[in-house]
């Protein structure tokens, strides 16, 4: 027994990326409600840079994407439970 | 005169029947044909539930139209739509290069599946 604790959580240092960078995608679609469900929250929030790991040039189309989506009632503006 | 992309979709209210649905989207398309506009494509994606009440309605009459046209010609579009009550919202986007490779891929193939497949290898 070593009294060095064990590390609880091995997620927290693997490394963030940006989705988008990573696969290539070029344009986001306000379409896809589906696919913009993961960048909000259950309140129906977008969610930060810092817990999504998106580029700074992708976060800005998410977040354009996210609100044309709104405005054509595919995703809520506010709600309680959302997932 | 050049012609830009452009993808437009609108919301017709829920009360109207399948044929007067029909003759609104006729009736935008030709307004768009107009003014010289060439329509690429066009999807109705029927009766869809929306995320939060539109004018007291809780489902509407989703329509996409997707065309080249001048950019004079959008004003006289979204002047049409302002002036039917039969339509609850719309929205009129220019499509970049990216955009245009994306729907052209997405009316091919319905590939609905592939940006989310590609997720969840990521996650």
């Amino acid at each position: 027994m070593t009294l060095m604790n064990e590390p609880l959580n091995r997620n927290e240092n693997r490394k963030k990326y940006c989705r988008f960078k990573k696969n290539g995608i070029k344009y986001i679609d306000y379409k896809d409600a589906n696919f913009l469900l993961k960048f909000v929250n259950d309140q129906g929030k977008i969610l930060p840079r810092r817990i999504t790991g998106t580029s700074i040039k992708f976060q800005k189309k998410v977040a354009l994407a996210v609100k044309r989506a709104r405005h054509l009632g595919l995703l809520p503006y506010v709600t309680d439970s959302l997932k | 005169m050049e012609l830009k992309n452009y993808e437009t979709v609108f919301i017709l209210t829920p009360v109207l029947s399948e044929a007067q649905m029909k003759d609104a989207v006729e009736k935008f398309k030709k307004v768009l044909t107009d003014n010289k506009a060439e329509i690429v494509h066009e999807e109705n994606w029927g009766l869809r539930k929306l995320a939060y009440p539109i004018e007291h309605k809780s489902t509407g009459f989703y329509n996409l139209i997707e065309f080249k046209a001048t950019p004079q010609s959008i004003a006289a579009l979204e002047l049409e739509y302002r002036r039917d009550e039969k339509v609850m919202r719309f929205l009129t986007v220019a499509l970049d290069k990216h955009a245009v490779a994306y729907n052209e891929k997405r009316r091919r193939g319905e590939f609905n599946k592939k940006p989310e497949a590609k997720e969840e290898q990521a996650a």
